[in-house]
Order: C-alpha cells, then structure tokens, then sequence
C-alpha cells in the first residue's frame, strides 16, 4: 500500500538517527498505518476478525499442539457443557498428551474418562474430582497423579509457572465481538465468572465460547476484550439449574439443621460478632442453612455485616436485599438467585479468585475475613481436615477455598455430622490433609463443639453462652462408642493423586485405593 | 418438679443411623417404633436393633427416657418384642390400640413375669397406653386408673377417626377425644400425649395445634420430625413475664414464711398455695426450656 510518507527521506533520518546515537539498535522504519492491525483497513475483518466458525476453527487459529495446556472454568458446576465437548473436539482433532487444568472437575465430567484412556489428556490440575471421574482416578487409570489445589493456590501455581496455560476455552453466556463476555446477560447465566477472570488474564490464549454474540461493549466485560483472542458462538455453554445441583443445596434434614443452628450460636458467642463483621459461609447445606439462623441474631443485637464472600447462595443474597449484609464480594455464583443479583445489585460485586484468596496476590478478600464456615468429610484428633477422599479413600470432594479461608479468617469454624451412616468423622489421623489443623478453630457437630486448644479464649465464651463444648477427643470418643474403631483404609503403593496447599508447597498425596 | 414430658420424638426401630444419633436432638422421651414404622419384613432386625440401642448408655446419660411401642400382643411380634425390650432396660412401653382395662392388665403380667425372669426390679418397667379407638376413648378413664405402673395415655389420631367415620380437619373432630383423654389423665394422675402432626413442612400449622393442645392441658405431643423439638419446647417455656412474676410470687411466699405470715399478698394481691406451686413449677420449667422466644 502507498503510504504519505518519502520512503527515502526516512531511511536517510534513521540512518542520522543510528550514527548519532550508534546505541540504538533495534530501529524500525514506518510501513503502514495498520502494519501490527491489518484488520483495521477491511471494514467486515474489523468486526469479525476474532470471531470463529467452530472451536475447531479457534484451536487452530490458537495454534494449540499436542503436550500444551488447556484451561476451563467450572461455574457452571454440574450443569457444564463446555469442557467436555472441547476435550471430545481436540480428541477428534488428534490432539495427545495434553495438560487438562481447569478450575475444578465434577460428576457430570465423567465423560472424560474415555479421553484419558487414550491419551489425549494425560495430566490433570483441579481443585476436586467428583462421580465416576474420580473413582476411575482414584482406582488408577492416569499414568501422572492428579494436582489438587485450592481456589487460591491455582492462581499462586499459574504465576508461578507450574500451571502455564496454553489455551482457556471460557464459557460466558454473552459476549461481544472483541471479547467482553459475561455471566450476568443472556439464556445460560452462571453468574460470577471470577474462576475465568484468572485465566483471562494468564492464559496465553483465550477462546470465549459464547451463546449469544451482542452489541458492543458487552458490559459488565467480566472477561475483557483486551484478554480475549477469539469468540465461538456455540448453541449451549451451560444449564444454570444444574449449578446448585449436588455441593450447593439448602436442607430440610433435621441433623443439619440442628448443625446451622450450633453454628450460628458459635458465631454469636464467639467475639467476633460485632457491627460490621465479615462472612463466608460456603456451599454445604449446614453452612447455607447458618446463615438463616444468623439473620434472626443480626436483628435481634442490631448488626450488620460489612461484606460476605465467596460462593455467594441465595441465603446470603436473602440478607444481603434485606440490608443485613453490605456488600457481597462474588467469586462464583451458587444458584440463580446469586447469579441475577449480581447482575441486579450494584454492592453484589464480582471478584477473581486471584482477588478472591491467591495468597500471593497483592491483596485477597478472604485477608478481610473475621468468619468462615467450612465443611468436612473427616476431622483428625490434630483438627486437621479432609475434604478431598472419602471413608473408603476414593476421591469424592474439592480442596475448593478451604485452606485459603481457614488460614485467613479470623475465626475458622468446621461443620460436620460426627457421624455418617456408620462412619465416624472425627478419627485418629485424617485419610487426607487438605487443610492444616492450625488453620481450624472450632469444630460443631451434632453431637457438640470442639475448639482448638490453641483458642482458649473461644472456648471459654461458648462455655459461658451454654454451649456443649467438649474436647476433641470426647468427640471422638463419643463417636467409636457408637460406631466401634474404624478399620484403616487400605491402598495400594501409587500415588493417584498430589494435594497442594494453597502456597504451592505439598501438604500430602493419595494413594491407589485397593480392591479387594 | 418431675422432668417435663413436652416431646416424645417417634424413631423407626428398624433405622440403625437414626437410632445411634437420634438423643442429639434432646427430646424429653424418645419412642422407638417396631409397630407400624416396620414393615413385617423387618420386625425382628428391628426388635434386635432395638433392643441393643436401649442397651447403649448414651441414652441415659443425656436424660432421655426410653419409650418403645410394641406389637399388639395378639399379633406374632407384640410378646417378642416385649421380652426384648424389658430384658434390654427399656423405660416405658407404649402399648398400641388400647381398648380396656383388661388389655393393659395382660400386658402387665407379661412385664411382670419377665421381669422376674430377667432379674430386674418388679414394677421398673413403666407402660403407657395408646387410645386409638371409639371404645377406647370411651373407656379412658378406667385405662388410665388401670395400673400402678401407667405413666401416660396417648391419643393416635390415625385409627380413631377411621373408627369415627371422619378425618382430619380444623381439630373438631378430636375436640370430645383429646378432653376425655386429658379428664381421664388428671383422673389416673399420669401424663396425657396429644396427637402427631403429619405436616412437618407446616410449622405455622403444628405451632398453632400445639399450642391449642398445651391450652387444653397437656403434657405434651408425639412428634415425628426432630425439627419440631424445638418449636414445641418454645411453646412450653414460660415468657419473661411469666417467669419474673413467678420468682416474685416465690420470694414473697419465702419472706412471708419467714415472716410467719398467714396470709401472702404480692402488690395487694392474696397469694394461696396453688399460686405458689404454679410459680414454682413454672420456674423448675425455665430450667429445662429457657425462656419463650417470641417470633
């Protein structure tokens, strides 16, 4: 193209340029107004350059190779229809030996088991493994052990390198043409995408897939159009009914309840419940239950609470629109209700996970944190959590944000039945550590509250409040009188399964599960 | 005051998870069914499971009385199970479908024999009869003056209005029912249980039968959620009011003595002795269930 400028006028300037300045190297004449945007001089490729015709067309414009990494998110928890059939498109497309490292993996990816057998992934990074994935996992199908971390702890491993993501495919229900995608908008909300945001931000390259394409600038760009290589339009990315399906649930079952009302009395007496607290109550159904005991306590003693964080319910939305809660700091959205306000509210903020509890970002939201409620398949004599294998060591659960929260919060508490069907949930020695024992400081169960010894001043206050405070070895005491010792968990040598703590560091591995 | 009877929480015998945890929920008795929450498949799972949950110490030492219902006796299971549960320590046994007299004195001879047998105190065994018929709401006070060893009569409300050709309604259907019950209670000088409410996802509705039955008088209601402990126990508690009236009627009762007064008024008013055993029996009750809170 023919460009104003005399061609030899500038080649005799720089050549001036470089004899009078020999140090400067690297000069590069001028060629074109759009040399480095070519696409600005067609008026259709400026609209559509980043648009692609089908993921196949995106993966190879992404330039994807075998033994690369690929990134998802997993808002849409059980309801995702977006990891699976990428894998099922690279697997046609010959892909082998590829890095899987999502934010995290559930039941309804068992459809990946084929893929794993025939080596188109070959390593996995989540914060969990649920359903028949899992078991496959755990029985030993993968020739690398899976990496387990925390919410917080994939953001410290992608800056660190460990996780080098090659291409994120981000689901979003909406986006426009240059990549602002969001959750909020259009048919299959999921609500916050603060998982995606990370990889937005460190993947090499970002495909979004979206259902509706539309008019720009998207907004809110959760996603933003300066992080995202190319768009798929796609029919479907996700069912949002499915999102509460399974961790996320609100109970009716009386042992659960009775489990919320214990720990919305903890919280009461615990000191920290003062005008403008802090909370994060998670996705269990007696921690999602607490909160509804909380808001009659709120009132009564006329408190409000500054933020809430985390997986945000529709519980805590409840309180948030009542006024109760000032701000809510969205870093996934666990049911519709959560998705819409975060849409609807302007205080219902959405949040990264790098914001969220990356311990190794400049400032995380779970630092703020006076309070958390955490869940558990199994407690230890130590107070040290599993919330990854189950009673028979298969991997059943998600390191999710439970080591970034209890490390953080000024208060740690763990809600559990003490026993599940007939298996006891304080033991001895827990199968797996997810969490350090250090991080917990009280632990309530139907049976009655434990606190770690080293927060004498908490067990003291519930004590006095009338609780039933009892040490954790009367706990665990309580519980083999009922259900007799548990036999230990046998395993075979190999190690399936490697457990980061959210430093990146290693706090413990999981072994093959034997058959018998 | 004698412990409270304000809930008796029914757990299916044949549960084993339910039966192992459920004295968390601290009802004041807890009745272990092996009649009609078992099916016929599971009654002798039920009646050992049973049997060695009553054994479990856990029981007693959170307070909880023991009630099992039985099998009627003219059915395979009723004397089996019986055997079981007295040999095993039960508390009380509910004897279902209480017509007579008669049928609570054949149950009595049974416990007493067995008792012998097992070497336990003749007479520790306390029974409880269930009315659940048109005879035996007619007969309930010579039901409830039958024994010694009677702690309480229940009405079941399932049977009874079969029997009266109605259904559940507005409670006026168990209006004649729940006063003949609770006469023939205060008569026999035992406790009287009112029915269960099905509709456990209807607190309004079980608040408002509750607390309609503790007006009439009684001791208290069967219950087949746990979550309905605590609804039930608020109902009883005394309010602020009340309880600070009754400290205040105590406290003058107690200085009066000293006194040596005949006569005991409290701002003017004459206090006599059923005034002062109300307050303190609304007292010995704040013990056990706190204070009302208001909704």
């Amino acid at each position: 193209m023919k460009t104003a400028i005399n061609k030899e006028e500038l080649t005799k300037k720089l050549d001036d340029l470089h004899n009078q300045y020999p140090s400067l190297n690297d000069i590069t004449p001028f060629t074109g107004a759009n040399t480095l945007t070519p696409y600005l001089a067609d008026p259709i490729a400026k609209h559509t350059r980043k648009l692609c015709d089908s993921i196949e067309d995106a993966v190879r414009k992404c330039g994807l190779k075998n033994g690369m990494t690929i990134s998802f998110h997993h808002a849409f928890r059980e309801g995702d229809k977006v990891i699976n059939r990428v894998v099922s498109v690279l697997s046609d497309m010959g892909f082998k030996n590829l890095t899987l490292a999502p934010s995290s993996l559930l039941s309804c990816n068992s459809a990946l088991i084929p893929y794993i057998e025939s080596g188109v992934i070959t390593k996995i990074y989540t914060s969990g493994l649920r359903g028949k994935l899992a078991d496959a996992i755990s029985h030993g199908i993968m020739d690398n052990p899976v990496h387990i971390h925390s919410h917080g702890g994939r953001v410290k491993l992608i800056q660190s390198g460990e996780i080098n993501i090659d291409v994120a495919f981000l689901a979003a229900s909406t986006a426009d043409e240059l990549g602002n995608a969001n959750g909020v908008s259009g048919k299959s909300q999921c609500g916050s995408l603060g998982y995606a945001m990370v990889d937005a931000q460190f993947a090499k390259k970002v495909v979004v897939l979206t259902e509706e394409i539309v008019q720009y600038p998207n907004n809110p760009g959760s996603l933003r159009q300066d992080q995202v290589d190319y768009i798929v339009k796609v029919d479907e990315v996700g069912d949002p009914s499915k999102i509460s399906v399974g961790a996320a649930r609100i109970t009716s079952n009386p042992r659960e309840l009775m489990i919320a009302r214990y720990a919305a009395d903890v919280i009461e007496h615990s000191g920290y419940f003062k005008e403008g607290f802090s909370m994060q109550t998670g996705s269990g159904a007696s921690s999602t239950a607490a909160t509804r005991f909380l808001e009659s306590k709120m009132r009564a003693k006329n408190i409000t609470a500054s933020f809430a964080l985390g997986g945000i319910t529709a519980s805590i939305v409840d309180l948030f629109e009542k006024g109760l809660i000032k701000r809510l700091l969205d870093t996934q959205s666990f049911d519709g209700t959560a998705g819409q306000s975060l849409g609807r509210n302007k205080d219902h903020i959405e949040i990264s996970t790098n914001t969220y509890a990356n311990p190794a970002s400049k400032g995380a939201s779970c630092d703020e944190l006076d309070v958390v409620i955490l869940s558990a398949l199994e407690i230890d004599l130590d107070f040290n959590v599993n919330v990854l294998t189950g009673s028979d060591g298969v991997m059943r659960g998600a390191s999710g944000g439970h080591c970034d929260t209890a490390a953080a919060a000024n208060l740690t508490i763990v809600v559990a039945p003490l026993i599940r069907s007939r298996i006891p949930t304080v033991i001895k020695q827990v199968t797996t550590v997810v969490t350090p024992g250090e991080s917990i400081d009280v632990i309530v169960t139907d049976h009655g509250i434990a606190v770690n010894p080293k927060r004498p001043e908490i067990a003291e206050r519930l004590s006095e409040a009338g609780l039933p405070v009892m040490t954790i070895e009367e706990l665990y005491n309580r519980a083999v009188s009922l259900t007799g010792e548990p036999k230990p968990i046998e395993f075979e040598d190999k190690i399936v399964g490697i457990v980061h703590y959210r430093d990146g560091s290693i706090i413990d591995v999981v072994r093959q599960v034997k058959d018998y | 005051m004698k412990k409270p009877r304000r809930s008796m929480l029914f757990i299916p015998g044949a549960n084993a998870a339910m039966l192992s945890t459920s004295f968390v929920y601290k009802p004041d008795s807890i009745m272990f069914d092996l009649e009609d929450a078992v099916s016929v498949k599971e009654k002798d799972s039920a009646r050992l499971l049973v049997a060695q949950t009553l054994q479990l110490p856990i029981y007693k030492q959170s307070g909880i009385e023991t009630v099992v219902r039985i099998n009627a006796l003219n059915t395979p299971y009723g004397l089996k199970d019986l055997e079981a549960v007295v040999r095993a320590g039960v508390e009380v046994v509910r004897l279902p479908m209480t017509n007579s007299a008669d049928d609570i004195h054949e149950l009595e001879a049974h416990v007493e024999r067995i008792e012998k047998e097992c070497g336990r105190p003749v007479g520790s065994t306390k029974l409880m009869a269930a009315v659940e018929s048109a005879l035996g709401v007619v007969n309930a006070v010579s039901i409830a003056t039958s024994s010694p060893r009677l702690m309480g009569i229940a009405l079941a409300a399932f049977d009874y209005l079969v029997d009266m050709q109605t259904e559940r309604g507005d409670g006026t259907e168990l209006f004649y029912a729940r006063c003949a019950v609770l006469h023939a209670a205060r008569v026999g000088k035992i406790d009287a249980f009112d029915v269960v409410y099905g509709n456990v996802n209807d607190d309004e509705g079980f608040i408002k039968e509750a607390t309609f039955a503790k007006k009439l008088g009684f001791n208290g209601k069967s219950l087949i959620n746990p979550r309905q402990i605590d609804l039930l126990h608020n109902i009883y508690a005394p309010t602020a009011k009340e309880l600070d009236y009754a400290k205040k009627v105590v406290a003058a009762a107690e200085e009066g003595e000293k006194a040596g007064l005949g006569v005991i008024s409290l701002n003017g008013k004459m206090i006599d002795a059923p005034i002062i055993t109300r307050a303190q029996s609304i007292i010995e009750l704040a013990k056990y269930s706190g204070v009302r809170r208001e909704n």
